[in-house]
């Protein structure tokens, strides 16, 4: 399952970060903040009608994804709320 | 006005902030040096160079350098790019810093802890400061600094941002720090190099794994949220109250920045007319009084008369900013910036540009992708800057006339409407053109913005930001524009009238000239010679434009109330249309130059502001041309 596809709130833990050929650089950006494999992450917010961008948790921090980056992070569930 | 390196102390010691992006540097960092900072360029970048001097209890003196914000040392952007170079000694007319400061969120060890362990690699001495420890009391977090001491084998000292004597501890430390023999702080050999793409890979992997650990062994791995900023969220990025939100305090922004400003301003534009009629009184009337009231006090009149605009809007985008609120309007407005190939970031530059496209393209900085930069700086001087406003009141006044076409809407505020909407148009279609021109490649790693906790803005950091802001646009822009006015003034006086000529001085001048030779350009848009003439001295800043007219006109230039003395004249002699197309043509015009010199230092080589000319000239020639052809076939002639 990609970040792009969790439910609101559930509690994921990051598998790996699968990169478009194309866009080798854009898999160390994410990893160097924080989505490494083993962290914690949550989707808490979508935008309107459920599309982009995301307000990702990931670790303590906070970021906006777009769903074109959401996509990239895959993910397996941890606790489902 | 070339950027210096800064390099006044050369023997006092270099101290490095490094930290991930909202860490609470820059707090800190005024909170080491006060006000006695210098902010420059890096040599060769357009990256801030923040500098400042502490005077240690030892009455040693060292230099605190704040770095760019990076979240790893694997140089991804600029600043990154920056952070690195200064680090290993690369970066050009730098010198490499003697102790590094890393600096971490209390809040958020296991991303920070990671660029420590990047930092420690470098060799360099490091010390290892937990910064917000106040909030991660607050919240519960028990950080045992000793044993992370220990795991890190670095000091590891605390500080709290937000309060006045929190970062006495750093101070102290410092002063009893034996300056001559940093070897202890150090770890690994010096010999450091950029890491590579393999190596920062397998770095990444293992340095997680340490973290880990650590965290483990300090009892931190558990994730305590921030729920103060998570309920304000539920309101502020709320899918339809956030967006309502945000237009509600842009649209109190706005007004203040209009409203708030209109004192200083008319004080400003007063003293400035003292002071021509004071000098007039005094000098008997040659050139070089000319040159003295429409020349270099014109010119320091035009700078200065921003300031107050500029300073309002500054202190509202810095307090969003410092709030933490900032990256959130970005967010709620990244589609609607999508859509057009941007992303949420270039909101920022392009609301600034609404006061003057100067400030807005210098904000440009933030943004990290080079691409999104370069297009927000291109359509930035589409956004209705206030110096066209004087331009549109005299228009407007003289050819719209004063009608309530429905409900309490006057028909001359909406064209002023229509005017401001007609740019945010152009501005959006310019950039979804060059949106279709870009390759897939660059279109990705568009968004990936922090959105930090919200934090109560402290008024002594807006100061310093302020002034900072205030410094660098009397000191960057102040000269261009000085100089700009100084040359149109001496174009729009040379060569002096024939004896006995009946024009007015300006037509036999260069610019009357160059004036009369654009008439035959301008005349498929409707514009008389006047208009031609007129728009020559106006290059150097829009609303110069109506004190030419009046001295086409041979009206008293220097009267207060030329606008309203020419309103009767121009409304009698310019047709409708004419009046129309001037209107059009001031929406997209490249009409100042000084906006053209701030695109060409930003961006480092004429090519860009050549393209910007072109195209915008084109643009404004096509919009005023439609315009005039629509209105004469309507018989407005």
């Amino acid at each position: 399952m990609n970040l792009d596809q969790v439910d609101l709130g559930s509690l994921y833990r990051v598998s790996e970060v699968i990169v478009p050929k194309g866009a080798p650089q854009i898999k160390g950006q994410l990893e160097d903040i924080g989505f490494l494999p083993g962290e914690q992450v949550s989707v808490l917010r979508k935008g309107l009608l459920g599309k982009g961008p995301y307000m990702v948790r990931v670790g303590a921090s906070t970021f906006a994804l777009r769903a074109s980056e959401a996509r990239m992070i895959s993910v397996e569930c941890l606790l489902h709320v | 006005m070339s950027e210096s390196k800064v390099h006044f102390f050369s023997n006092e010691p270099i101290v490095a902030l490094l930290g991930n992006p909202n860490c609470g540097k820059t707090a800190l960092f005024n909170l080491l040096t006060g006000s006695r900072q210098k902010v420059a360029n890096y040599s060769g970048v357009t990256v801030e160079r923040k500098e400042g001097r502490l005077t240690l209890a030892s009455s040693k003196n060292v230099r605190i350098l704040d770095l760019p914000g990076a979240y790893s040392l694997y140089p991804r952007s600029l600043d990154e790019r920056v952070t690195c170079n200064v680090l290993l000694g690369r970066a050009e007319g730098e010198k490499r810093p003697d102790l590094v400061i890393c600096v971490l969120s209390a809040m958020n060890l296991r991303r920070n802890l990671r660029l420590v362990l990047a930092a420690k690699r470098l060799g360099l001495p490091c010390v290892v400061v937990l910064n917000m420890l106040d909030i991660a009391k607050r919240q519960g977090l028990n950080i045992d600094t000793a044993a992370l001491s220990h795991e890190l084998g670095l000091p590891v000292l605390t500080s709290v941002g937000i309060q006045s004597d929190g970062a006495d501890e750093i101070k102290s430390f410092l002063s009893n720090l034996d300056w001559r023999n940093l070897s202890p702080l150090q770890s690994g050999t010096s010999d450091a190099t950029l890491e590579n793409v393999a190596s920062h890979i397998a770095h990444t992997e293992s340095d997680n794994v340490q973290v880990q650990k650590i965290l483990q062994n300090l009892k931190l791995d558990q994730i305590i949220p921030d729920h103060l900023s998570d309920r304000l969220d539920t309101v502020l990025l709320h899918p339809v109250f956030g967006p309502i939100i945000l237009v509600a305090l842009l649209f109190f922004i706005f007004q203040a920045v209009f409203s708030w400003a209109t004192l200083p301003m008319e004080l400003i534009k007063t003293t400035v007319e003292f002071l021509g009629g004071q000098i007039s009184e005094l000098l008997p009337n040659t050139w070089f009084r000319s040159l003295l009231i429409n020349g270099i006090l014109a010119g320091l009149g035009g700078v200065v008369i921003f300031l107050p605009q500029i300073l309002i809007l500054f202190f509202f985008i810095l307090l969003l900013e410092e709030s933490g609120y900032l990256p959130r309007a970005a967010y709620l407005l990244d589609r609607v910036m999508g859509s057009v190939g941007l992303s949420g970031r270039s909101f920022i530059p392009l609301l600034s540009s609404f006061a003057c496209a100067i400030p807005g393209i210098m904000a440009t900085r933030s943004i990290s992708n080079s691409r999104d930069r370069l297009v927000t700086i291109l359509i930035a001087p589409m956004m209705t800057c206030s110096a066209r406003l004087p331009v549109y009141a005299l228009l407007i006044s003289a050819f719209i006339p004063e009608r309530k076409i429905w409900a309490s809407i006057d028909l001359q505020g909406l064209v002023l409407f229509l005017l401001y909407l007609a740019g945010i148009l152009g501005a959006m279609g310019v950039a979804w053109i060059l949106k279709r021109f870009t390759s897939e490649q660059f279109k990705m790693n568009a968004l990936m913005m922090e959105l930090p906790s919200y934090h109560l803005p402290r008024l002594g950091n807006l100061a310093i930001s302020l002034w900072q802001r205030a410094e660098i646009f009397l000191r960057r822009v102040g000269g261009i524009i000085l100089i700009m006015t100084i040359a149109l003034w001496a174009l729009s006086s040379f060569p002096l009238p024939p004896e006995g000529a009946t024009g007015s001085p300006i037509q036999y001048s260069f610019a009357g000239m160059l004036g009369e030779a654009l008439a035959h350009l301008f005349s498929p848009i409707g514009f008389n010679w006047q208009i031609s003439i007129a728009l020559v001295p106006g290059m150097a800043a829009r609303e110069v434009v109506v004190s030419s007219l009046a001295t086409v006109y041979a009206l008293s230039s220097s009267s207060a109330d030329a606008a309203d003395a020419l309103i009767p004249l121009i409304s009698a002699g310019w047709s409708l249309a004419t009046a129309l197309s001037l209107l059009a043509w001031f929406v997209f015009a490249p009409q100042c130059l000084s906006t053209i010199a701030a695109v060409k230092r930003e961006t480092g080589g004429w090519k860009i502001p050549v393209i910007m000319l072109s195209y915008l000239f084109g643009l404004a020639y096509l919009a005023s041309f439609i315009t005039y052809r629509i209105a004469t076939a309507l018989g407005l002639a």
